[in-house]
């Protein structure tokens, strides 16, 4: 690596920072598990670099360790992004009526004395 | 041509990257931003799959592959309360991969790096490590294989403190005199080994915040691959995991009221028990069931205080059916989250969401403190620390100055508790003897599913 080509990166690290920063500090608190779970899988991006250690045959301990990261980087990439959009789902503001609920409401809609307040 | 399209490719994942953790200031935006990302990331793998020096796909193909199924499975199987869990075996793969790439680049070339490359690759490989084995110590504690509490020794900091200055002096040694292979593998071994010293004495009421440190970790090794490669993408995704994590330990501390280093070196837990003997005196008062019910089916308003203890005793949906006998009574009912709750930052916001709770009933510490003194009953579940009233009355307290849900501020208090013993911290609890406070001893789940009965009797 260059001299330029260092100050360069040290930029980008330094933008990149910043704008992290101003991002996160407005995720809120209740979404800090799947933040942490996309940060996660978002560095997996770390496959591109272990991509290429593995496909260029540089030699045999390069390709070996090549072919682990790319093995770990993807279950992060993989496994990061199902489990995110898993929580995701979760979060809703009203609840969901889910058929047991939904039944449950009938009941007690039945009964005279319902004092259902929303 | 291809370089362009390759490093086009970088530029609009880096760009999606940054859109898709922007999406997550909202709920209702996070879906959409996420799948921003997932697109942003397909793109850099297809650009990095044309790069000229590939010559084999057989290794990357495969690698893919088992990957992909890993993470598949473990992203559908596992259960919203393994969360710490996986995300501490995450964090461990992330950071070994970091690590491998650093070893490779080293090995392939001899070790004759320039100066700035080796600092970087120095940076990545230490990071990679240490992240690797502190990050599965944490999995293992939070799993319950190892036992949870911290483990400390006489000399514990300043062996530490030496080990990671020799590994430090081994580093600096190869940047300004590069090629000793045997004394490169000699800093990767330390490293490796101080992952582990790092969070040995690290109990599990402090996990929170080590979560968040090793995921600042491992994002700062990918920025350093990304430093050694000349990738920006990876520089920029890196940095931003890091600087998550980073903001994340600094919001942990905070709702501690204690220091990072306070956190790695203090052993808290160990130490705190000196204030045992002039506790507070009286006796817990155990309630009946039909009392609680009746107090709860009668009130305008009640507030749930969930923590670690609803995770391990699987009680969110129990929690969420008895919010809704309740509800259905009239009665007001919201959640007060502590920030360290749990063993994950945002831990008992995912289960509760898994549970069917309406995010709108998720109540941060500054918004639920002021409502306590206008309600009837809160219930605490599974939660110690993070309701102590010593933290704010008792400035010679450990926890002295830790923000509370005050919860004794309310006109009831109704206590969740396995059994008679004192929390995660070792710490005796004045709010168990207060007289506004009763006790419901037992498992969670059990305890809630017999108040749900007696509350649709009352």
């Amino acid at each position: 690596m260059s001299t330029e080509s260092l100050i360069t990166a040290l930029y980008v690290f330094v933008l990149a920072a910043f704008l992290g920063y101003q991002v996160i500090s407005r995720v809120p608190p209740l979404l800090h598990t799947p933040l942490m779970s996309a940060t996660n899988a978002i560095s997996g991006i770390s496959l591109v670099g272990s991509i290429v250690t593995a496909g260029a045959h540089y030699n045999m301990l390069s390709t070996i360790l090549g072919f682990t990261a790319v093995t770990c980087s993807t279950i992060n990439v993989v496994g990061g992004f199902v489990i995110t959009d898993r929580m995701l789902k979760m979060f809703k503001r009203k609840p969901a009526i889910s058929p047991k609920d939904k039944a449950a409401q009938l009941k007690s809609a039945d009964s005279a004395d319902s004092d259902h307040n929303k | 041509m291809q370089t362009y399209f390759i490093e086009l490719s970088y530029l609009l994942a880096s760009i999606l990257f940054i859109l898709g953790l922007k999406g997550l200031s909202h709920p209702e935006t996070a879906k959409r931003g996420m799948h921003l990302a997932e697109f942003g990331m397909l793109m850099a793998i297809i650009g990095t799959l044309m790069h000229h020096e590939i010559v084999s796909y057989t290794w990357i193909i495969t690698g893919l592959a088992i990957g992909s199924l890993i993470g598949l499975a473990m992203g559908v199987w596992v259960p919203m309360t393994a969360m710490p869990q996986r995300t501490a075996l995450s964090h461990a793969f992330g950071a070994f991969a970091a690590a491998l790439v650093g070893i490779s680049e080293f090995y392939r070339s001899g070790g004759h790096l320039e100066t700035i490359t080796m600092s970087a690759l120095g940076f990545e490989v230490m990071l990679g490590s240490l992240t690797t084995t502190g990050s599965l110590l944490a999995f293992a504690k939070l799993q319950g294989l190892v036992r949870g509490t911290p483990l400390t020794y006489r000399g514990q900091n300043i062996f530490n403190m030496a080990l990671l200055a020799l590994t430090i002096g081994i580093f600096i040694y190869l940047v300004v005199v590069p090629g000793s292979m045997p004394l490169f593998f000699t800093m990767v071994g330390l490293a490796f080994v101080f992952g582990l010293l790092l969070v040995l004495p690290i109990g599990a009421a402090d996990m929170p915040v080590v979560m968040s440190l090793l995921n600042s970790y491992a994002g700062l090794a990918s920025a350093a691959t990304g430093f050694v490669l000349s990738n920006n993408v990876l520089i920029i995704a890196g940095t931003l995991d890091g600087f998550s994590g980073f903001i994340l330990s600094i919001l942990m501390c905070r709702a501690m009221n204690r220091s990072i280093t306070n956190v790695l070196f203090g052993a808290f837990g160990s130490a705190a028990t000196a204030t045992g003997r002039d506790g507070p005196q009286g006796t817990m008062r155990e309630v009946s069931m039909e009392d609680i019910a009746t107090q709860m089916a009668y009130a305008k308003q009640v507030v749930f205080v969930p923590g670690y203890g609803m995770a391990t005793a699987q009680a969110q949906h129990t929690v969420r059916e008895l919010a809704q006998v309740l509800e259905k009574r009239g009665v007001t009912v919201k959640y007060g989250i502590h920030p360290v709750a749990g063993r994950m930052p945002g831990h008992m916001n995912v289960l509760l969401a898994e549970a069917n709770v309406p995010y709108s009933s998720l109540y941060e510490l500054e918004q639920i403190n002021p409502e306590f003194p206008s309600t009837d009953v809160a219930v605490v579940i599974g939660a110690n620390d993070v309701v102590n009233p010593d933290a704010r009355d008792n400035p010679s307290s450990p926890i002295a100055g830790m923000p509370i849900l005050e919860v004794d501020r309310a006109k009831s208090v109704v206590v969740l508790k396995r059994g008679q013993g004192k929390g995660f911290s070792g710490l005796e609890n004045p709010l168990f003897f207060k007289p506004v406070t009763g006790m419901l001893y037992g498992d969670a789940k059990d305890t809630l599913s017999r108040l749900v009965q007696a509350v649709q009797e009352a």
